[in-house]
């Protein structure tokens, strides 16, 4: 036997739970939604063993309305949903946000606008990124493509929660929620102990005061700043926050080094361009991948350094939708030869799993420069 | 009781020979309020700084406020507290009690955060039997937006939005909180009090003890409705609105206890 630790065949949903219960998350708040049923389930069962809390609400808004008490409470917890069911979140969100408030929310994506589709799909980037709750909101967003990340990326959805104390969303679909694979349940290296996370939230939970001792002057966790002059130093505070959470950016560049052009592709959608990738440059095509891991914050300076790096070369962006990180890309790569790039986009339609062999040919349609028809 | 936020003044200390008879409770922070002339909000903020003390609950007591006139009733309790989105008071408290079993929680919520856009997170904390107590102010009116219609509003009764008076077809009938929350298993007490004399608020002060005694003793939701007078967006004086209360809402919100688990 190795000394390796056991690997468990888990769906991506279940990794979260798993994840999360290991990351130290006590309390979970949801309601039923597919493809992502497994989380709240998996929770069920996980939580009442070990001392926690499990609820399922009367809704979506309870569920991140409860959420918002917990949180405030200092305790590791989180909801989990999909994109209708995020939309009834935005609320709480907003406000968790203005409170300051170390919230984990999972979208296991479906498709939409709408009802939509019950198949994955990548339609709620901008919710995700852009959107999330009325005001001058901002959450963290990491996008896991396989189980593994799911069970790791709940240990550094936490430690980034309590870290800034903000909200952070873990956004991956229902290919991400459904797959099975083989997972290692052993702590990432960027995890923070349940020890640790509990000495952040020390100075700011609510707890009643007499646990502070005689004498404590009371603590309230709120987003209102009625008073002149008082919202706008709580919104410099929140600047200063989103300013810093820049450092967190992170990405993953393969095959670059050569490439003529890089794919930006992020989640499932990845795996499948990472497979396509692959195929091409055996035929000798020059083609590498980059894939943003957060999607906010979006890491523009290593798409800038990969575009600086080889003036002309292209980008192609390829996502589960109609063009949404596109933009961010754009952004990224606005600029005069040697800062900016040509930035082209291939979207699939959602509902349908994606297949490398038909991603092969936009690709090679845009190492050549030519039109791509989505 | 120790509070931080209440310094007596020198002036006001006893001197030798002399004992504090009556001071402002320790949950209870000593300042003037935000709230109009003769509003009842001050009243229900006293009893329940009273009964916080009283059941040695204070140290650890959690307040979820609203969003209305009581938004800022965190200013007048010495207690943590935070800050709920409109009516989702009591799922709010569910994450605070749920997070935190050792903790007296307890919300305090105007008629149209309770009734209105919360009602689902009310009845379903209620239904769930949530270790929280909920205090439900009743004035039949939006107070903080300028009195328009609420769910309790009376029929006939003239608002903002309500110009001809409010009509049961279409703009339904007053919301009767306390029998509906005196029908779900989760609640272990509810009662219907008024605020418009020392009688009432003092039967009042005795169902708000019970309230959180059956939070503190683990036996299910607390729920208390108030009928409070709004001078202000009632067009009336001080005296007129507590006549209205006895005259008008009693009749159609009767008083009572409608549900009590204490005594089984």
């Amino acid at each position: 036997m190795s000394d390796a630790p056991e690997r468990i065949l888990i769906k991506g949903n279940e990794a979260v739970a798993f994840g999360a219960v290991d990351a130290g998350c006590r309390c979970y708040f949801g309601y039923p939604i597919t493809p992502q049923n497994e989380i709240p389930e998996a929770m069920s069962r996980l939580l009442p063993e070990i001392g926690g809390c499990y609820v399922q609400a009367e809704s979506e808004v309870g569920a991140a309305s409860m959420l918002l008490g917990a949180c405030a409470s200092g305790v590791p917890s989180m909801t989990s949903s999909s994109g209708c069911g995020i939309s009834l979140m935005q609320e709480a969100l907003s406000y968790m946000t203005g409170s300051m408030l170390p919230a984990v929310l999972v979208n296991m994506a479906r498709g939409g606008p709408g009802l939509g589709d019950i198949g994955p799909s990548q339609g709620d980037y901008f919710q995700a990124v852009k959107g999330g709750g009325h005001g001058d909101h901002r959450n963290i967003v990491l996008a896991p493509a396989t189980a593994q990340e799911c069970y790791d990326f709940m240990f550094r959805a936490f430690a980034l929660a309590f870290t800034y104390a903000n909200p952070v969303m873990v956004l991956g679909d229902a290919v991400v929620g459904q797959i099975k694979e083989p997972v290692r349940r052993t702590p990432p290296p960027d995890a923070l102990a349940p020890e640790r996370l509990a000495e952040l939230a020390a100075p700011w939970r609510v707890e009643g005061r007499g646990r502070r001792g005689p004498g404590a002057a009371p603590r309230l966790v709120k987003s209102v700043y009625l008073a002149e002059g008082t919202l706008a130093a709580r919104n410099r505070q929140l600047r200063d926050k989103y300013e810093a959470m820049r450092a967190e950016a992170r990405w993953i560049a393969q095959d670059t080094d050569d490439a003529d052009l890089v794919v930006v592709a992020y989640g499932s959608i990845a795996r499948a361009v990472r497979s396509a990738i692959r195929a091409l440059r055996a035929q000798g095509a020059a083609v590498g991948l980059f894939r943003p891991i957060t999607l906010y914050p979006f890491p523009d300076e290593g798409l800038r350094a990969l575009a600086a790096a080889r003036p002309g070369r292209r980008f192609l962006v390829v996502e589960q939708n109609l063009g949404q990180m596109v933009e961010d890309v754009r952004l990224a790569l606005f600029g005069p030869a040697g800062r900016g790039a040509e930035v082209l986009f291939h979207g699939l339609m959602p509902g349908l799993l994606a297949d490398a062999q038909t991603l092969e040919e936009p690709v090679r349609l845009a190492l050549a420069g030519k039109e791509i028809r989505s | 009781m120790n509070n931080p936020c209440n310094a007596l003044p020198e002036a006001l200390r006893p001197r030798e020979g002399e004992s504090l008879v009556f001071d402002a409770p320790a949950a209870q922070v000593d300042r003037p309020t935000h709230y109009c002339p003769g509003c009842h909000h001050g009243i229900a903020h006293r009893l329940v700084a009273e009964v916080l003390d009283e059941l040695d609950a204070t140290d650890r007591a959690v307040l979820v406020a609203s969003v209305g006139c009581s938004a800022f009733s965190y200013d007048y309790f010495a207690v943590d507290a935070l800050e709920a989105q409109h009516g989702r008071a009591c799922a709010v408290a569910t994450g605070v009690r749920r997070a935190n079993p050792d903790s007296v929680v307890f919300t305090y919520q105007g008629d149209g955060d309770m009734a209105a856009i919360g009602l689902a997170e009310s009845v379903h904390a209620a239904n769930r039997g949530e270790l929280i107590t909920a205090i439900f102010i009743n004035n039949t009116v939006y107070g903080m937006t300028g009195g328009q219609t609420a769910p309790t509003t009376l029929i006939g009764q003239i608002t903002t939005t309500s110009p001809a008076g409010r009509r049961l077809r279409g703009e339904g009938g007053p919301l009767r909180m306390t029998e509906l929350m005196a029908g779900l298993d989760g609640v272990a007490y509810a009662e219907r009090c008024a605020l418009d004399s020392v009688r009432h608020v003092r039967a009042a002060k005795k169902a708000l003890r019970n309230a959180f005694e059956v939070q503190i003793r683990g036996l299910g939701f607390g729920f208390v409705e108030l009928l409070s007078g709004c001078p202000t967006n009632w067009h009336m004086t001080p005296q007129a609105a507590n006549r209205r209360i006895a005259e008008e809402m009693i009749p159609v919100f009767p008083l009572g206890t409608a549900k009590n688990l204490l005594d089984k």
